[in-house]
């Protein structure tokens, strides 16, 4: 896994400690449907998990672009946000 | 030599470390929004979702700076203007379980800069995005929360 040699070997604690680390980031509902947790199981949810977040980035961008499109930029909305970065 | 502490090492409280970023994220996102909103009139609803994709992600790796090696990945991306595209499908037909090793590499390839990382620095980098992403579409869903309304 490493090519730095026998003293980067991970041990069954690190992994451990890092599985439940990564466990931790899991919203509830996700830690849920995967139960008791095996590695392979943990890191399977997370690459999911991850390509969900990456679709709603892309998914809000649409729609912060809709929106946009109704904005001009005198409307309050726009008042809001300049104040917002004023502060 | 890297030492294993360093997983945890200045660490102790991430939702500190995050607070702070969280202010430079919102601010880099909600400038950028402005500028995107000034400069587009006239071009499409696609275009305009592309770059307001874009400064989300460059508001992520802005605020995470250059200690993660996923925002440093992300920022030589950014400048060097090549397109941002994380993969899908990452598996050609329908593969049957597979071990960890393989999760792991589909792992890599989620995760900006994931190809040069051993699994421990892996999974440490991991945690660090997912955070920093969750805090970039929750902030995305405050904006569109407060301007429709």
């Amino acid at each position: 896994m490493s090519s730095r040699g026998s003293s980067s070997r991970i041990t069954d604690e690190e992994i451990n400690e890092l599985v439940s680390k990564l466990q931790s980031l899991l919203p509830e509902s996700r830690r849920r449907n995967i139960g008791r947790a095996s590695a392979s199981k943990l890191l399977k949810e997370t690459c999911s998990y991850i390509k969900s977040l990456h679709r709603d980035v892309d998914d809000l961008s649409d729609r912060l672009s809709a929106l946009m499109a109704t904005m001009d930029a005198n409307s309050p909305q726009a008042d809001i946000i300049r104040s917002l970065l004023r502060s | 030599m890297e030492s294993k502490s360093s997983t945890t090492g200045n660490r102790d409280n991430p939702n500190r470390n995050l607070h702070g970023s969280k202010t430079m994220m919102a601010s880099h996102f909600l400038r950028a929004l402005f500028r995107i909103q000034q400069t587009s009139t006239s071009s499409s609803s696609a275009g305009r979702s592309r770059r307001i994709r874009r400064a989300a992600y460059a508001s992520m790796a802005y605020s995470a700076g250059t200690r993660r090696a996923w925002s440093r990945a992300l920022l030589r991306k950014l400048r060097s203007r090549a397109r941002l595209r994380f993969p899908r499908r990452l598996s050609r037909a329908a593969t049957p379980q597979r071990r960890d090793m393989d999760q792991a590499q589909v792992l890599r390839k989620l995760v900006p800069g994931g190809p040069s990382m051993d699994d421990c620095k892996l999974l440490e980098e991991t945690a660090d995005y997912i955070r920093f992403l969750t805090t970039q579409v929750r902030l995305m869903q405050t904006v569109m929360d407060s301007v429709s309304s």
